[in-house]
């Protein structure tokens, strides 16, 4: 069975809401909406405090190259526009919309009907996914749009659907490709149509069997797509990994999979993709995992964004007396939340309770100098060596050693026996060799 | 509701800890203790526990009243150099010479440096160089085997294989002579042969690898490079004159080559962090081995080459990085 070959961990599995179907969240009564759900520039509020929206409708412009539109979840009145945390920790600008009913913009249908047949062309196709503010789902919400459009120079010849759901505990694309798997294989054709590739492979862990199974027995409709299980193993879903494991080609250092001919889309981005294109639906919606062993009952629910993670832990069965910490994503990547009402966005594909006895970090001993944690990276780096260099401030030796290669997937810091804060000074040293770099260039 | 921690990414950690690890190789270490305990007595026993007390009483004394700073005396470590010391002397050697040992040991070659993780040379073998270098008489008197026996003194005393290989040749004999006076190699496998505590058997030291290779507190590419090299180089010499030098299997099943490939180059601390530059100290210590052992004025170089290849570790570490990730571009 495929994987890539050098590095990677494989931490406990944890898929405990791995069979709980997805349900409809019911819609809350205030949702708010950051206007910076997306990686690159946010996007500008085009409704003010008073403003009635309905569901569907654009409440946030992305006008730069690198930005995403974002849409009213839900109707009623905007309340305000003020500066709300997100799960990054940091106060960012938000549209908080007070619920008042359930009324959708026209023109979009709401059925269940799948519509298989393609009708826009590849540059139709690209305005809509960028006009219906599609983002990465997997969790790095890069603008989908962006990455449909192959540079000058270049050319793609296969689409990678990442559907390796390689963190523990998530299972949101487990359950996507279960219950919507032909909307997801319509997606990809539309997307393979936009790229002009005649090849598709959707790369799937082979812990998830079902989905493999499902997918497979659909496949005959949908020609130039296959599906390629692969041993589990972390950080599988990042691209670079991804590529090399599918198709042993490697991404050149500082380079997009581009370069190599792929594009990848997650799988969930795939179902929304279908849902613009075939439905002229906007990404208001999505699939989150709520999971944790504390908790009542872990579930998989179909949620508005904006919707406070609350409301989420509250519907899996309320939050459990002894959590000591929340995560919004997966455990190796995600972030630890600082307040249970960081509402959910485009990007939120699970929401993690920890007990107290887990929320804390290992107590730091020396460097034994195992070298597990060079032994493991998925990037062939040294994490100690640049540990080392980066709390002396050696940034320039930083740099030499390849630190901007790190994606920060944490395998060496789940590794390491010492319990090193490894990847919290690698961090350290990559913000001050991007302020180098950047210095550089002016 | 408790109040939330905040933390960086990830949020789940290896259940491995350090001391995990020590008291996984020190358990890895049983079959080679028994068999020495079997063949040497009491007298091992004896040997072990004074070097594993003495180095767990020196770390004490070194970190409570001369650093100052918090005990580590059970995270295993001392632990290790204490068995690993043991395991490398004579089992008669007089008790007070152990304790010796162990306090160079910890005290200059492990607490010296700054404790675990950040010495250069591997504590035990430091320890024992110092002591083979101070009491040369008693270092080379090596107990013969017997059965369990509790006898502490008057043990009989000989030369171990090496020894005799070596002393025979220098005197003019053919190494075809020599053998027959030297346990049949079934018998040296087990451990049935003269030398210290530990190195005897070289079956229970790979059945220890095996197991340290299975957890991972090992990898592949030190015992290999070592032992491939060592096996390699005598054979070599072997082919050119038989009559001179002793075939390379010889090498492998004598001598302390098992333990110092398997327990003592492979110490996480003073052994390279790549794969190549792994391989490369591997190949440095069996190569260094053979020289020492064929050419030089000690039967045994196992001890000498570590500590050498030691001594590089830094620069190998320089110039043999891992493969980075999209550095060169492969496609197909």
């Amino acid at each position: 069975m495929k994987t890539f070959k050098s590095g990677g961990v494989h931490p406990p599995e944890n898929k405990i809401s791995q069979s709980a179907a997805i349900e409809v969240l019911p819609v809350p009564e205030t949702v708010t909406i950051p206007i910076s759900q997306h990686l690159g520039v946010p996007a500008n509020p085009v409704v003010k405090k008073g403003d009635s929206v309905k569901a569907g409708q654009l409440i946030a412009k992305g006008e730069a190259f690198i930005s995403a539109n974002v849409h009213a979840s839900v109707s009623g009145t905007v309340q305000k526009i003020d500066e709300v945390a997100d799960s990054s920790g940091y106060r960012k600008k938000a549209i908080v919309i007070k619920v008042e009913g359930d009324e959708w913009e026209e023109g979009i249908d709401l059925s269940k009907d799948l519509v298989k047949d393609i009708t826009l062309s590849p540059k139709e196709i690209v305005t809509r996914i960028n006009e219906k503010g599609i983002v990465g789902m997997g969790g790095a919400t890069f603008p989908s749009h962006v990455k449909m459009m192959v540079p000058e120079g270049k050319k793609a010849d296969y689409l990678i659907i990442n559907g390796v759901e390689c963190e523990p505990y998530l299972t949101s694309d487990h359950r996507l490709m279960l219950e919507k798997a032909e909307e997801m294989l319509v997606g990809i054709r539309i997307q393979m149509r936009a790229l002009g590739v005649e090849k598709a492979i959707i790369g799937i862990e082979n812990n998830k069997p079902d989905a493999i199974e499902h997918i497979r027995s659909l496949l005959s409709d949908y020609p130039g797509i296959s599906v390629e299980p692969l041993k589990v193993k972390y950080p599988q879903g990042a691209e670079k990994q991804l590529i090399k494991a599918l198709l042993n080609r490697e991404v050149p250092s500082g380079k997009l999979p581009i370069e190599v001919g792929c594009v990848v889309h997650n799988v969930g981005t795939s179902v929304a993709v279908y849902e613009a294109a075939q439905k002229n639906k906007p990404l208001v919606e999505r699939v989150v995992t709520v999971t944790g062993k504390g908790l009542k009952s872990p579930s998989n629910f179909l949620v508005r964004i904006g919707t406070p993670v609350s409301a989420l832990i509250e519907a899996a069965g309320g939050i459990p007396e002894d959590t000591g910490k929340l995560v919004n994503g997966g455990p190796m990547m995600g972030k630890a939340l600082t307040d249970i009402n960081t509402p959910v966005t485009k990007g939120t594909s699970g929401i993690l309770l920890f007990p107290e006895q887990e929320a804390h970090r290992k107590p730091v001993h020396n460097c034994i100098r195992c070298g597990r944690c060079a032994g493991i990276c998925p990037m062939g780096l040294e994490p100690y060596l640049l540990a080392v260099l980066a709390g002396n401030k050696k940034f320039e030796d930083c740099e030499d050693e390849n630190i901007m290669d790190c994606m920060e997937c944490g395998s060496c810091l789940y590794i390491c026996p010492s319990g090193r804060p490894l990847l919290d000074q690698i961090r350290t040293g990559k913000s001050e060799v991007g302020k180098i770099m950047r210095a550089r260039h002016k | 509701m408790n109040i939330l921690t905040v933390s960086g990414s990830p949020h789940v950690y290896t259940e491995e800890s350090v001391s995990k690890i020590m008291y996984g190789v020190v358990l890895s270490l049983i079959p080679a203790a028994l068999v020495s305990f079997y063949f040497f007595g009491l007298a091992a026993i004896m040997v072990t526990i004074t070097a594993v007390a003495s180095c767990m009483f020196f770390e004490y004394i070194i970190q409570r009243y001369l650093i100052k700073g918090p005990v580590t005396i059970f995270d295993g470590s001392a632990v290790i150099t204490g068995v690993l010391l043991a395991f490398i002397v004579p089992a008669n050697l007089p008790l007070w010479m152990v304790v010796i040992g162990s306090l160079v040991s910890i005290g200059m070659a492990k607490m010296t440096f700054g404790g675990l993780g950040k010495n250069v040379f591997n504590p035990a073998l430091v320890g024992r160089v110092f002591l083979m270098i101070s009491f040369p008489v008693e270092m080379n008197m090596y107990p013969k085997p017997t059965s369990f026996s509790t006898q502490l003194t008057d043990i009989v005393t000989g030369p171990t294989p090496l020894a005799m290989v070596k002393e025979g040749v220098a005197q003019g004999e053919k190494v075809s002579d020599i053998l027959p006076e030297i346990p049949e190699y079934a018998n040296l496998l087990m451990g049935n042969m003269g030398g210290s505590v530990g190195e005897i058997s070289a079956i229970a030291i790979i059945l220890g690898g095996i197991y340290m290779l299975i957890k991972k507190y090992i990898t592949w590419e030190i015992p290999a490079a070592y032992i491939g090299s060592v096996f390699v180089l005598a054979g070599i010499l072997w082919l050119i004159d038989p009559t001179y030098y002793v075939d390379p299997f010889f090498h492998l099943i004598t001598g302390g080559l098992m333990l110092g490939a398997i327990y003592m180059a492979t110490d996480m601390v003073t052994s390279p962090m790549s794969r190549w530059g792994m391989i490369v100290y591997g190949i440095g210590c069996g190569f260094l081995t053979i020289v020492i052992r064929v050419f030089g004025a000690y039967p045994e170089g196992v001890a000498f080459a570590i500590l050498i290849m030691n001594a590089f570790v830094p620069l190998i570490n320089r110039g043999f990085k891992p493969k980075r990730f999209g550095e060169e571009v492969k496609n197909g």
